[in-house]
């Protein structure tokens, strides 16, 4: 059994995030392609929805891109209404994907990213 | 079936939204006449808000209604393009595209250019009669006459491609999917049927590249220490080198800032897409899910692979209705207790505005974007320590009255509040809601005209 130690997702992706209508979509792509099947298998439509249990999102939808070492999550009615009904300051969502990055992610401690 | 001996149409971008930098395209198009071969400037900038507010403007004066930086985005290179045969294609007509062009006239003669042939793209504004009649039986029951402002649908690319083949060197669009700006120029060069699925959505991705402009060089991507970017404060605006099988190279203008790399272009292409398999234009539904990103050179990416399936049988429009009014107030507390401090100042206005209005709170500095109109995450946060607070309260109601009492009550905590609050500062603004609806092609045909 390996060890396991606990890093933010920021340390092992990027993500930006697009708005139409109340829908966010937000992108998650490794930094190293060696890192995307534990993020796969981590980064859950289940846990995103939970990471964003405070915005109510009504679905959660994940697309895997492998060849790009990249997901899509798409959450629909998270933007309070979009951008011209919410009264967010950030009334599109564009803060959320660094909100996602600090989903916590386990890794081998020897596959710990620098 | 390239008729300039096999070299790629590049596409520059100019601008990647309204309100964009006007010092971007000049680099852009220097790098163009510099690297040869057939060009094309886009300038993408409405989005669905902006052309809302310029079918306002538009009313309120026949003559307005298109960019208000047009003349700044356009004086500096209008020779350049004209002269070296770089077709210019924008959205920037928005409420009002004839007027843009008779303002591209103007600027060419008061340069002493001979005059363009300028093209204006139309049949997107639906809110002629006969439009509403249409969207009205699209919405049916969420259409609200009373309120109703605009509607315009989303055209494609066809229209564009046929005016440049007829000779436009600067085409004038309203409201047209934004990647259309670069795959018309790219169906004109290559003659792309319209049913060369794979071809045409691989000029769509080559324009969703394109549209947000230094969103794919390095702008918006930059996190110290994690995506560094060299001279952010220069980030030169993209270009496509698009290839006749649709592929493209993504690059930027020579000598500037920025970065092109195979994580600025994978941000970029999954920007705004939903299912990666279906990305619906009017052109074509593109699907990336095979796509491939490799880096060929230095600030040059490929972007392979996307695949194209036929277009749907609608059209998208966005229909705007007044939505009443918003008012925003903000005073801030610092030093000791501040939080607590800004804390019982949202008390004060929920007991004395809550009753009417639905308010939302954020207390910048501990918690402010990622809280929800229902301040359930701000409940649910305990008072910390923060020293530096800015209190921001918001409301939207139909009566602007409520709006205004809000206002004068935040104004009020000047001498009411908690001890040590300052800086206030309100602002009240029409609200615009929005409703999207898929209309019948057969229903709203685009067309295209020369402008004299």
């Amino acid at each position: 059994m390996k060890d396991l130690i606990d890093v933010p997702l920021y340390r092992l992706a990027h993500a930006r995030t697009g708005d139409k209508g109340n829908r966010s979509n937000i992108s998650v792509i490794a930094y190293d392609a060696r890192h995307f099947p534990l993020l796969v298998e981590q980064v859950t439509e289940e846990r995103v929805a939970a990471h964003f249990a405070y915005r109510a999102p009504t679905a959660v939808v994940r697309y895997v891109l492998p060849k790009i070492a990249a997901m899509n999550f798409v959450l629909d009615d998270v933007l309070d209404g979009g951008v011209n009904d919410s009264l967010n300051l950030d009334m599109h969502g564009k803060a959320l994907s660094f909100h996602l990055l600090t989903m916590t992610v386990q890794v081998p401690a020897s596959a710990e990213p620098a | 079936m390239n008729p300039a001996n096999g070299k790629p149409l590049s596409i520059g971008c100019g601008a990647g939204f309204s309100g964009d930098r006007v010092d971007a395209a000049p680099p852009v198009v220097r790098t163009l006449i510099e690297r040869g071969g057939p060009a094309a400037m886009m300038f993408e900038m409405l989005a669905e808000r902006t052309l809302a507010l310029a079918q306002l403007a538009k009313k309120a004066n026949p003559d307005a209604g298109f960019e208000v930086l047009l003349d700044l985005e356009l004086r500096p290179i209008l020779a350049d393009c004209l002269a070296n045969g770089i077709t210019i294609v924008g959205n920037f007509g928005a409420a009002n595209p004839r007027a843009a062009a008779q303002l591209i006239l103007r600027l060419a003669k008061e340069l002493g250019l001979a005059p363009p042939r300028v093209a204006v793209v139309e049949g997107d504004d639906l809110s002629t009669p006969e439009g509403r009649r249409i969207i009205r039986t699209c919405l049916k029951e969420d259409f609200d006459e009373r309120r109703f402002i605009c509607a315009n649908v989303y055209q494609g690319a066809f229209p564009i491609a046929a005016a440049i083949k007829e000779g436009a060197q600067v085409v004038v669009t309203g409201r047209v999917a934004d990647p259309s700006l670069a795959l018309g120029p790219a169906i004109a060069h290559y003659d792309w049927r319209p049913d060369d699925w794979d071809r045409l959505a691989g000029g769509t991705m080559a324009g969703h590249m394109l549209e947000c402009g230094a969103q794919v060089t390095g702008g918006y991507f930059a996190d110290p220490g994690m995506k560094d970017v060299p001279d952010l404060h220069d980030v030169g605006f993209p270009i496509a080198e698009v290839a006749a099988d649709g592929s493209c190279i993504v690059t930027k203008a020579s000598n500037t800032g920025g970065l092109v790399s195979a994580r600025t272009v994978k941000e970029q292409l999954l920007y705004e897409i939903h299912d990666p398999g279906r990305y619906l234009t009017p052109d074509v539904v593109a699907d990336v899910n095979h796509a491939e990103v490799t880096e060929v050179g230095p600030n040059a990416v490929r972007l392979s692979g996307v695949r194209g399936h036929p277009r749907t049988p609608t059209l998208k429009a966005n229909v705007f209705f007044d939505g009443g009014w918003m008012g925003e107030a903000e005073i801030s507390y610092a030093g000791p207790n501040a939080e607590a401090r800004a804390r019982l100042a949202m008390d004060v206005m929920r007991r004395r505005c809550g009753r009417d209005l639905a308010l939302r709170f954020d207390l910048i500095g501990t918690m402010s974007i990622l809280g929800d109109d229902g301040n359930q995450l701000l409940a649910s946060t305990p008072t910390d320590a923060a020293t530096d607070i800015r209190l921001r309260v918001a409301a939207r109601h139909e009566d602007a009255k409520l709006i205004d009492r809000m206002l004068r009550e935040l104004t009020a905590l000047w001498t009411g509040g908690p001890a040590g609050g300052g800086g206030v500062r309100v602002n009240k603004r029409q609200r615009l809601s929005t409703k999207s609806c898929l209309v019948p092609r057969e229903l709203v045909p685009a067309s295209y005209q020369f402008v004299e």
